[in-house]
Formats: C-alpha cells, structure tokens, sequence
C-alpha cells in the first residue's frame, strides 16, 4: 500500500489495540469484555495485514505463537473455572479476597476496577484467546492468498 | 401430522403470557449480581459467573474454528504439488 495508508494505519493500529485491551480489563464494569475487546484487538491485525501485506508480519509473528498463546489463553480460563471446584464449577471463588475483592454499593456507582473476583481474569484469558485466535485465522488466510498470487 | 398440528396449537395456548415472566431468575441476577459477585456490568456476571459453564463451549467452539483454518490453509510440501 502507499505510504499514506500506511503511515496512517501505523498510527491507528496501535489506538485499536489499546482500545481492545481496554475493553477486555474493563469487561466487568462497562459494556464488553473478553470476547469483544479480542475481536477489537484482532481487527487491528487485520488493519495491519492491509497496510504492510501478511509477510511483513509474518517476518516477527508466526502463527504457531499466536495458537500457543490461545492455548494457554483457554487452559487459564479452564483452570480458574476448577479453581472454584470446591463449591462448585465456575464459582467465583476470589470475592471478598484481597484480590479483585472489594464489593461495590448496590445500585449506581462510579465502578471499581479492583471488584468482581475471578472475572477479570476470566476476561483477560478469554481475551487472549480470542484475540490469538482470531490474528492466527487473519494472518493464516493472508498467507494462503499470497502465495496464490505468487504461482499464478 | 394431526399429532403434530395438535401439539403445535397446544403449545401455541400454554405459551408464556406476554409481559409476566413466571420465572424470577432475571429479577434474582438484578438484584443479588453485585453483592454475589462484585461485578457492576450483570451481563458480565451471567457470561463468566451464573452461565460460565456456556462460555467454556463458546470458548471450545472457537478453538475449534481456529484450528480448522489453520489446518485448511497449512502450506503443502513441495514433492506433493
């Protein structure tokens, strides 16, 4: 692509991956969470694959990491959901800890990012699965398109 | 197909009445899903907390959707082509 899309896309790529992070660690107290803040953060790659063409990222990021890391991503979401094994599957089990523990007041609030137990690190892997799936997908099938192009 | 048409009329009359929801499970989450779980968004709580055990199978599903692609476009050895 030309250097104007791509000087602009270097720039926006990076406001969607932060703004995917922030909707994944804020899943608990505003609208969203693991799997929309990944798709936000997987768009970014996508904007990116555009921009730079697949090899350039493929250069530093090979799609064996990205399915390491949405494994990893679900074995943590699997493992805090036996962490509350004792009660029952998936109980929330780290309310009222010191961490993420505070209870917030009942009704309206200002929202606490140090609340809701478990869940942000339920959102947090979530995210990171999603995010590592869908790039591996992104950069999988821009792979396969290239070197289509490339034998014809 | 009259056992069919019957049962289909039959649930059509014992539906729901429309705007008296006879299950208080939403007004339970409404009220208790702050003081049980902390969380101020309730759809979040239902997702990770109440109905986690759905969100492992959304989880399972896309694993299995990304591993699907990948190996449907894994690149082919050159003595096969």
């Amino acid at each position: 692509m030309s250097k104007i899309v791509r000087s602009m896309a270097s720039l926006l790529t990076l406001f969607a991956f932060i703004f995917g992070l922030y909707i994944i660690m804020h899943g608990h107290l505003t609208p969203g969470g693991g799997f929309q803040g990944g798709a936000v953060f997987a768009s970014g790659v996508a904007l990116f694959v555009v921009a730079f063409g697949s090899d350039y990222l493929h250069k530093s990021l090979k799609e064996h990491n990205l399915s390491a890391l949405e494994s990893s991503g679900a074995l943590v979401f699997i493992g805090l959901a036996f962490g509350g094994l004792a009660v029952v599957f998936f109980y929330n089990f780290l309310v009222g800890s010191p961490i993420f523990g505070h209870i917030p007041p009942s009704g309206s609030n200002p929202g606490d990012m140090w609340t809701a137990g478990v869940i942000p690190f339920m959102n947090l892997a979530v995210g990171l699965k999603v995010l590592a799936g869908l790039s591996a997908i992104l950069l999988v099938m821009a792979l396969a398109t290239n070197v289509a192009e490339v034998e014809e | 197909m009259a056992v069919l048409i019957g049962f289909l009329v039959a649930a059509a009359l014992l539906l729901h009445p429309f705007g008296y929801p006879p299950s208080e499970m939403d007004d339970y989450i409404i009220q208790n899903t702050q003081s049980e779980t902390g969380t101020n968004n309730a759809v979040t709580a239902v997702v990770f907390d109440y109905r986690g055990f759905d969100t492992l199978g959304e989880a399972t599903i896309l694993f299995t959707a990304v591993t699907g692609v990948v190996m449907l476009f894994r690149k082919k050895k050159k003595e096969e082509g």
